[in-house]
């Protein structure tokens, strides 16, 4: 299921690329960045809010940094849940407020029977674990196999980079 | 601040967590709006969304782009590599500017990785690199359909 893709012109992706490092944090911060870019502030708001509207910019706010807020523990759980069935289970699981992401995924079998992942912060193993059992109740007899596999290390992060 | 401490958060600072994960107002003096629903000052706002990002409480504050809506590519990628040459193909791996984080996991595909490229054709190729350079099969597995990005997380 692709998303549809749009139009992006180089205005909007310059001021995609003048907020890489995030929003000015100065009182008018889309003027600061029209000044970047040789827009008004007016302008920049007006191509922001159609941005949100079209989905190019998912939301404008705060990105927290779970391990540094006390949930230490991140389990990717991964699911092998039927097909006809993970459309409506997956939107069910999306929705528990201890998941922050959850996807359908190709399988590769026979070495990778998955085809669901629910990323689950808890601060601790045991509530990694016990989200995963609320998980697998919502999935039922539709599960045939499951995985929690814990994050270790950070090796990089950088975000995702737009050049302009 | 203690940075492994949350509680050294004041409820302030939990109320800007909390409150501005989406939604943040596109107006000439949004800290200022914002400010006044968290009974703080736009300076007060300001400083403390400045202090949480240097400490690392967010990683990131301002506009989340969605980089599929923009015509590039994207994919998450798994690799099975020996614990003894865990951290030269780590180095390899994070050597492509296209592999955006990239972390270390408990299982036999034990390293997991985010591939974001310009255009969809470019996952294949930094694919086909990341296999010639290591040696090893990557496990590719792109998403067919997002259930939820979640905002609700609550402190």
């Amino acid at each position: 299921m692709t998303a549809e893709i749009l139009e992006i012109d180089v205005v909007d992706r310059a001021i995609i690329a003048a907020t890489q490092g995030g929003l000015p944090l100065v009182p008018r911060p889309y003027d600061a960045i029209g000044d970047g870019v040789g827009l008004s502030g007016a302008e920049v708001r007006a191509r922001m809010q159609e941005m949100l509207k079209s989905g190019i910019i998912r939301r404008i706010g705060a990105v927290p940094n779970h391990y540094k807020l006390g949930f230490s523990a991140n389990g990717m759980t991964v699911w092998d849940v039927a097909d006809e069935q993970i459309s409506d289970l997956g939107k069910k699981v999306g929705a528990l407020e201890f998941v922050s992401h959850c996807y359908h995924r190709p399988r590769h079998a026979p070495h990778w029977p998955y085809n669901m992942f629910a990323m689950v912060h808890g601060k601790n193993r045991e509530e990694v674990e016990s989200h995963a059992q609320e998980i697998a109740k919502i999935l039922g007899s539709a599960v045939k196999g499951s995985d929690i596999i814990y994050s270790k290390r950070i090796l990089k992060k950088t975000g995702l980079r737009i050049s302009v | 601040m203690n940075l492994n401490n949350p509680q050294a958060l004041d409820q302030h600072d939990k109320d800007i967590i909390n409150a501005l994960q989406g939604g943040f107002p596109v107006c000439e003096r949004p800290y200022l709006e914002a400010a006044k629903k968290l009974g703080l000052s736009e300076d007060d706002l300001i400083k403390r969304i400045e202090a949480l990002l240097n400490s690392g409480a967010l990683s990131r504050f301002g506009p989340l782009i969605n980089a599929e809506r923009m015509g590039g590519g994207l994919t998450l990628a798994a690799l099975a590599v020996n614990e003894d040459d865990f951290d030269r193909v780590a180095e390899l791996v994070n050597a492509h500017p296209q592999v955006a984080h990239n972390y270390e996991r408990e299982h036999e595909y034990n390293m997991w990785f985010v591939i974001a490229t310009e255009t969809p054709e470019q996952v294949e190729q930094i694919i086909k690199k990341i296999e010639l350079e290591t040696g090893l099969q990557v496990l590719n597995v792109p998403k067919l359909e997002e259930f939820f990005i979640g905002l609700r997380f609550d402190l």
